[in-house]
């Protein structure tokens, strides 16, 4: 057992502090907060020219095929800068469902062009009456010669106003459960019928969309995998994608709660430094309670997607994605109470924290899904 | 990185499974919280399987051969720990001062003859130690101890009292903080002894608890008579050496209770399925669901950062910081995982041990009302969060204490 870092972890950690600080730090999301591509392209550009998009991608589609744990080095600096832009939803959604689900020539189509930056993706899932729960997948594909016709709506799907292509869930066969009878599409924006619309949101670092389907025709080669059996190969990518979100709590989570020390310890009121109250000082210790307990989770469940089994990787995605999900939210709640109305202030940065960690607890399922799931996998039922 | 234990670890794991399956003691029931009647029942229970380990070459794994340990690695050690605490916890309980924190004090900071004479004793089951820190008017505030050893010749006299003291009614010896210079600074005037709990002078009067039991007692000490040879470390160095026994307390702790605590959540999912509510088991009840789920959860957090904490320990060879948030990562959780199952039980929460409605031997009701302690002893929750605050997060302290010495 060795539950440490290694070398190659470490530097790429630093190398990614170094490159977001230097590149966008949180001027860059404030920047972005209310822009309507919420990116820009020289930094899209500079991230794929240092490889980022091509780390987990398999070296013979270019890329570098490390692990999750690598990955997550490069996530949890991400979100200290809480970055915006559509890094997530092309690398750890679309780029992970194809990588699980794909045929040869799909990855071979999707995976190199990712590699270098050349397209972004994203992912279709929710719907306007599922919540938080991720398989309730209604939108119907339906038959049409030997392709399929999509027709319905998908909500908070991330970043489809600046994607090329989207991976779509839909439903092409009743199931016993609702997990049954999905399957996935490989759909192009610019397709027939696709319609896009950017949706006010209360997390202005990333951005959601409305998209619209309406008869829009699909060949046969768009079938990511299998026809009706797209969740088990949906659910495994999705797993990495909320362990992703994971490492951005945890990153989040930490530069909040580093915040609120530093404010501790400069505010004066009562003649001292503020964090010399135990009413200060203690919730400033739980939050580091919290950090540093996501964290260890969090490796846990990065480690278990490349080397747990099934069952060890799925329960430790849900139960680090509930863990950390809250305690993100949690510190950075405390963080704007610690920093009182400098705090509530929007120039400065805990609104930031506040409203990505609110936006990560309920993507990819809220802790309630996830606490239900853990429960599912550990009794069978 | 890697979670798993290495092959050889894994051997070992399966080997001190099989060995503690037939090593049990005959008259110990596992379905039942508590197997023993009285105190002493219970503490011969503790030293017979002691011994049983000694013999088998299953104790002190990481200690070396003349003190009477097994020359291994930390790793075996906690391999043992885990397996015993999450299959006989009752049988170790109450050793878990003597080994906690007795045993690395002796190793760390005791001198040749003391470890030569008292760790081997420990270690074959004979010895039982208790902990005399606290005091009426010493509690979070360790540094204010106040029971008094004076030299005299080759001799401490020592008079005073200690409270809170578990175990000490079973105990033959007692690691103990005492004042050996009034003049200085508070925390440099305190010395630390091993006290035969057997002298003339030293009277336990136990003290029964929340749960109507009495495991922990008040200490009186009335002009006893303390050979120099049984203090630890130089006079003054008590508070160095304190801090030291209460690190290990905690590292030790945090590394087993993970693994009693994942017994403990599969015992709450058997409760779960066999206790009704509305006539349907409760954890078809989705409330209750999302609390079994939380408990599990809180327990691998306990998990996995027990063996980040560890492994990083392993290599560095002191203890990070990650390690002092270890005890809050069990405490509190436990209190919350009992509050959920007496929750889950409604008014059968109220029945203890001995009736027929009585669910799962009284497991519950007795934990709910135990666990109650787990965020007051060894360093309560506040104190933890000031030594987090002040000493990683480098927050200044507050102005009160700042001006005493």
């Amino acid at each position: 057992m060795d539950v440490t870092l290694s070398k190659v972890q470490i530097d790429i950690a630093k190398e990614a502090r170094r490159f977001l600080y230097k590149e966008c730090p949180t001027d860059y999301a404030r920047d972005m907060y209310g822009d309507e591509q919420g990116f820009t392209d020289d930094i899209w550009v500079k991230m794929a020219d240092i490889d980022w998009m091509r780390v987990r991608i398999p070296e013979p589609y270019g890329g570098m095929g490390m692990d999750q744990m690598d990955l997550t080095m490069v996530l949890e600096e991400m979100g200290r800068v809480v970055l915006p832009g559509p890094f997530f939803s092309t690398v750890l959604l679309a780029s992970e469902a194809i990588m699980e689900a794909g045929s040869d020539l799909q990855k071979e189509r999707y995976l190199p062009r990712i590699a270098r930056g050349e397209i972004r993706g994203t992912l279709a899932l929710h719907e306007p009456d599922g919540g938080a729960d991720l398989s309730h997948i209604q939108m119907e594909a339906r038959k049409d010669g030997d392709g399929s016709v999509l027709d319905g709506t998908k909500l908070s799907v991330p970043d489809a106003h600046v994607a090329d292509f989207l991976v779509c869930a839909a439903r092409t066969q009743a199931g016993n459960d609702s997990t049954q009878g999905i399957s996935l599409f490989l759909v192009d924006l610019s397709a027939h019928g696709v319609s896009v619309s950017l949706l006010p949101t209360m997390d202005g670092t990333r951005k959601l969309c409305a998209v619209d389907f309406k008869g829009v025709q699909v060949g046969p080669e768009g079938v990511l995998g299998e026809l009706n059996r797209g969740w088990g190969p949906l659910s495994r990518a999705l797993q990495r994608a909320q362990v992703g979100l994971c490492a951005e709590c945890v990153g989040g989570a930490q530069r909040a709660m580093e915040i609120a020390t530093e404010y501790g310890k400069i505010r004066i009121q009562f003649d001292q430094p503020i964090g010399a109250f135990q009413a200060i000082k203690h919730r400033c210790a739980q939050m580091y309670v919290e950090v540093e307990s996501s964290r260890s989770i969090l490796y846990w469940a990065a480690w278990a997607q490349d080397y747990g089994d099934a069952k060890e990787a799925a329960l430790a995605a849900s139960v680090a994605k509930a863990h950390c999900s809250e305690a993100y939210t949690h510190i950075a709640t405390g963080t704007i109470q610690v920093l009182g109305g400098t705090g509530f202030a929007w120039e400065n940065d805990a609104h930031l924290y506040l409203k990505r960690a609110k936006a990560n607890e309920q993507a990819l399922g809220d802790p309630v899904y996830h606490r239900e799931r853990v429960l599912q996998l550990l009794t069978g039922r | 990185m890697d979670f798993r234990f290495t092959p050889e670890e894994e051997t070992f794991r399966e080997e001190f499974v099989l060995w503690l399956n037939k090593n049990l003691p005959d008259d110990w029931d596992p379905s039942l919280y508590r197997n023993y009647d009285s105190q002493e029942e219970w503490g011969r229970a503790y030293s017979d399987f002691q011994r049983r380990l000694f013999d088998g070459g299953y104790t002190a794994m990481h200690y070396p051969r003349e003190y009477g340990g097994q020359g291994k690695s930390l790793m075996e050690e906690i391999i043992v720990s885990q397996t015993l605490f999450s299959t006989c916890p009752e049988l170790r309980y109450p050793g878990v001062v003597t080994h906690g924190m007795a045993v690395p004090t002796i190793f760390i900071c005791g001198n040749e003859e003391q470890k030569r004479e008292f760790l081997p004793k420990i270690l074959d089951g004979t010895h039982i130690w208790c902990q005399g820190f606290s005091e009426p008017d010493a509690g979070s505030d360790m540094a204010n101890v106040s029971t008094q050893a004076v030299r005299k010749n080759d001799h401490y006299i020592i008079n005073g009292q200690k409270v809170w003291t578990s175990f000490a009614h079973l105990a033959d010896y007692c690691i103990l903080l005492v004042r050996t210079d009034p003049t200085v600074a508070r925390h440099k005037g305190l010395s630390y002894f091993l006290l035969d709990m057997k002298l003339p002078g030293v009277e336990v009067r136990p003290m029964t608890q929340i749960t109507g039991e009495a495991e922990f007692n008040e200490l009186f000490f009335d002009d006893v008579r303390v050979p120099e040879e049984m203090r630890v470390g130089e006079e003054g160095q008590g508070w160095q050496i304190a801090i030291t026994t209460l690190m290990f307390e905690r590292v030790l702790g945090d590394a087993i209770m993970g693994a009693a605590y994942e017994t403990n959540v599969q015992k709450m999912i058997e409760m779960a399925s066999q206790t009704k509510r509305s006539g349907i088991p409760v954890i078809e009840d989705p409330i209750f669901r999302q609390q079994l789920a939380q408990a599990y959860i809180e327990v691998m957090v306990l998990k996995y950062h027990g063996l980040r904490s560890l492994s990083n320990q392993l290599k560095t060879k002191i203890p990070g910081p990650e390690g002092s948030i270890g005890k809050l990562l069990w405490s509190e959780p436990n209190q919350r995982i009992t509050e959920a199952a007496i929750g889950m039980q409604g008014p059968n929460s109220q029945i203890m041990g001995g009736s027929p409605w009585t669910i799962q031997d009284g497991y519950w009701q007795y934990n709910f009302l135990r666990a109650k302690g787990n965020t007051i002893e060894a360093g309560s929750s506040e104190i933890l969060r000031n030594i987090i605050g002040e000493r990683v997060l480098g927050l200044p302290k507050d102005v009160s204490r700042a001006k005493r010495k």
